[in-house]
């Protein structure tokens, strides 16, 4: 395990691994390492060393970020100032997931509802590829169209097109307080019903999640601001269900639902109105899922890759976890799009050298 | 190449009645919204469908001309100034709404539909957010090509973060479908890639929009002060308090004079700047917000502060906003509109340079801004007639740009680099910057025919796809081994 300490050394070392054909995994806190495709590697590059706040500029709400820093630990910093990177996906063993890890998977939680993905909240990133050039996109102001975002196209490219050495992030205020209004029922049917109901309705909900197992599941609908036990009870006048002050482990448990230590887990995202459909399916396949119900992206695990494939055939996306040793395609089928993801690697990771493999269509 | 084979090739594609070539017919395309530049393509051509675009793309790519894509020509930063020795192609027939899916919150849309149709199609449970100021006019491929942001976007995102997919003709001519109606979509994000690409990596034929419930009300306010730096002092305010505002908007005095005089929308003449401010959301919410803006408002020093009573009143607090390129005429015979970025903290030290550039220049320049997100648009005002003066307001305009890069922020928030900011880019990017750029662009237009000249301040070839591994030298010597 190679452990640059510096974006300049990062940059060396792939040159040099450019250059000999040693295939590349770059690693922040390896709690996603079996993710995508089984890839080809000869050695790790790990971002343990580039793990500082160069940034945080609380009045502008923005942070510039080196790709190895903990979330969890870049939350409390922001925390202090009444702030928080609206990210919130699974942490890991340890809290070891980092930003640069978690941008690269494109990982989110809950808050994905209101605050959007990596890629919404990336707003400037820097970059080492595998010919040793380091190079930057975007800025460190929100608001900002000067050049090609090349944030968005690495945000989601699992490792495959450069290391990602640090990111620029807009940051949102803290709610003041907290309220969830969650809806219990055993009929997948009126679950859809009432996520697709929350959805539509002009709540501005911090996050509308849903859960299943084994015949029974739940929506959540999370209120945050100033108002938002009042703005809970008012959804549970509407809708039924009850209101949850003390939301917390409810939501540590979305969260946990998209992780599994036996199972396989699929990454599915489906239009919305399908979410009734998915719920079928997942039960028939005796999956559970947990999911952003206002999106369509849901963490689906399934127990053995027959189920797998039931909830693909209809559904697509990606394998994340897995049990050791069990053999299956990370990705089918092809992208549309991919051969000019091909080219776009091809131009990116010259030397071919980072992570292949691991990503859609081959690459 | 034989332009004029192509010109009749176009003709056969589109029909005849729909390839302009004769001067004077040309002119009207000779120029976007930014009038300082004037260039008369080979030809110009209105596809009617997509099938068309790509026979278009692909008869050019043939023919090795460069071509640009144009929707409404509401640019302001160049970026559809036609090249003059190729082809201008016009979106503006493809026009159909597709498809609205509001099950789904999605809206399919081609890519000469307008910015507000898209709002009123969905309307009125849903709307589109990204909301340029000309948005009636403006289309939504312009939008797709600039990322284009508008006064809500502090709150609401940009065009990149509603664009779900995207159907686009590649320079080659090949038919594409990048993402799709769902999120996340298997595979690079394209879709991020080419939403604010500038027409230089190719013409969308189609685009998936998500769409967001209307909030369930909007409060709307004008505070007047008596100084920029004091309303500043209360945008501070605000958002260190964790408000999120639909809009903050601020103009100084130069612009409310011009507005006022435009609009007769009832803003204070004697105000040194006016502050927009707009909430939107829970009922629940925006109520103590709002009282909470007052407040902050008061406490930085606010001479008045008025709460619009009804929609009539809050459209008219906006009418004098949206008036304010327009309204510039009223005060100057000519103006030059600046789009930079700075880190919102820094706004009252650029602010103060401006002025005194103002000063130096002998030029009035206004201020109009989208204060949230620190996006400055400053109007130089200056006289065309007198030579010489373009070009002086161009270099003032200039200072503020590179104020706003040396404070953090950027060349453009939501203009585009086009043809105008192309020579600032090395300001914000190096070398390696611009080379990673170009290997995005060369993935899609390894030939360089999408719009070239524009975004990269100096032409740039693609060089070949290096080819497949050979052994390093150090390698066949034995020196290093593979690990």
């Amino acid at each position: 395990m190679l452990e640059p300490a510096s974006y300049e050394e990062a940059a060396e070392l792939l040159k040099a691994s450019g250059e000999m054909a040693r295939a590349v995994r770059p690693v922040g806190g390896g709690t996603k390492l079996a993710w995508g495709g089984v890839g080809r590697t000869d050695l790790d590059l790990s971002t343990g060393s580039l793990a500082a706040i160069r940034e945080h500029n609380a009045g502008d709400l923005t942070a510039v970020l080196e790709a190895g820093a903990r979330l969890a630990h870049v939350q409390d910093v922001f925390a202090e100032a009444g702030q928080m990177l609206a990210l919130d996906p699974p942490l890991g063993a340890g809290d070891a997931a980092t930003i640069g890890g978690i941008v690269a998977t494109g990982d989110s939680g809950p808050l994905r509802h209101r605050y959007g993905a990596p890629r919404d909240l990336v707003i400037g990133i820097t970059v080492a590829l595998s010919d040793g050039t380091v190079a930057k996109s975007g800025g460190k102001v929100i608001k900002n169209v000067a050049g090609y975002d090349l944030g968005k196209l690495f945000a989601g490219s699992f490792g495959t097109l450069g290391l990602i050495l640090g990111v620029a992030v807009r940051l949102h205020p803290r709610p003041a307080t907290r309220a969830t209004a969650l809806f219990r029922s055993d009929a997948a049917d009126a679950l859809a019903r009432t996520a697709a109901a929350l959805a539509h309705a002009p709540l501005e909900l911090e996050a509308l999640d849903v859960r299943w197992e084994r015949g029974r599941g739940a929506v959540l609908a999370r209120a945050a601001g100033t108002a938002a036990i009042h703005r809970a009870g008012n959804m549970v006048e509407r809708w039924g269900g009850e209101v949850v002050e003390a939301d917390d482990a409810l939501w540590a448990a979305q969260r946990a639902g998209q992780r599994s230590e036996d199972g396989i887990v699929l990454r599915v995202s489906a239009l919305p109105a399908r979410l009734g459909r998915l719920l079928e399916v997942a039960e028939r396949a005796g999956a559970r899922l947990v999911g952003r119900a206002g999106l369509g992206v849901a963490w689906v695990t399934v127990p053995d890759v027959s189920a797998l494939a039931d909830v693909r055939r209809e559904f697509g996306g990606v394998v994340l976890d897995r049990p050791p040793g069990v053999e299956l395609e990370a990705w089918e089928p092809e992208p549309p799009a991919a051969t000019l993801m091909r080219r776009v690697k091809e131009r990116f990771d010259p030397a071919g050298i980072l992570n292949p493999g691991v990503f859609a269509g081959g690459i | 190449m034989d332009v004029d084979l192509l010109i009749q090739r176009l003709g056969e594609i589109a029909g005849d009645e729909h390839v302009v070539t004769h001067p004077h017919q040309l002119r009207t395309y000779e120029s976007d919204g930014l009038l300082q530049y004037r260039v008369s393509p080979r030809a110009v051509v209105l596809p009617g469908s997509a099938q068309e675009v790509r026979e278009v793309v692909r008869a050019c790519f043939e023919s090795s001309v460069p071509w640009v894509a144009r929707g409404a020509g509401t640019g302001l930063s160049g970026g559809a100034l036609p090249y003059e020795e190729g082809v201008l192609i016009v979106l503006s027939r493809l026009r159909r709404i597709v498809e609205v899916d509001l099950e789904n919150q999605r809206i399919v849309v081609e890519p000469g539909v307008t910015n507000l149709e898209v709002s009123r199609a969905v309307g009125p449970t849903h709307f589109y957010p990204p909301d340029p100021s000309s948005q009636v006019v403006c289309s939504i491929g312009g939008n797709v090509a600039e990322n284009s942001g508008g006064a809500h976007c502090f709150k609401y995102g940009f065009t990149t973060n509603y664009v779900t997919g995207l159907e686009v003709v590649l320079p080659d001519g090949e038919l594409l479908e990048l993402g799709g109606k769902e999120l996340d979509s298997p595979g690079y994000d394209l879709v991020g890639a080419f939403v604010g690409s500038e027409g230089t990596l190719g013409v969308a034929t189609l685009v998936t929009l998500r769409v967001v419930p209307v909030p369930e009300t909007i409060r709307t306010l004008v505070a007047f002060f008596d100084h920029t730096d004091e309303a500043g002092q209360a945008v501070t305010e605000i958002v260190a308090a964790g408000i999120v505002p639909g809009a903050i908007e601020m103009m100084d005095r130069l612009a409310i004079q011009a507005t006022e005089a435009a609009t007769h929308a009832g803003y204070r003449l004697d105000a040194g700047a006016a502050l927009i401010v707009e909430l939107d959301g829970p009922e629940a919410e925006c109520g103590s917000g709002l009282d909470e803006v007052v407040a902050h408002c008061r406490a930085a020093g606010a001479i008045e502060v008025r709460v619009a009573r009804d929609q009539v009143e809050r459209e008219l607090f906006w009418k004098a906003r949206r008036a304010a390129f327009g309204a510039m005429g009223r005060i100057s015979p000519t103006y030059y509109v600046q789009d930079s970025v700075l880190p919102r903290t820094r706004l009252p030290e650029v602010l103060r340079l401006i002025d005194e550039l103002s000063a130096e220049y002998g030029m009035q320049v206004a201020n109009v801004f989208h204060a949230g997100d620190g996006n400055l648009h400053p109007l130089v005002c200056y006289d065309g007639r007198t030579p010489g003066e373009a070009e002086r307001a161009e270099e003032l305009a200039g200072r503020i740009v590179k104020a706003c890069v040396d404070a953090g922020g950027s060349i453009t928030g939501e203009h585009g680099v086009g043809m105008d900011k192309k020579h600032y880019m090395p300001s914000m990017f190096s070398e390696p910057d611009l080379d990673a750029f170009q290997r995005l662009r060369c993935s899609f237009d390894p030939d360089g025919l999408a719009n070239p000249g524009k975004v990269m301040p100096t032409p740039r070839l693609c060089g070949e796809v290096p080819g497949p591994y050979r052994q390093h030298p150090l390698e066949r010597d034995g020196v290093a081994e593979r690990m």
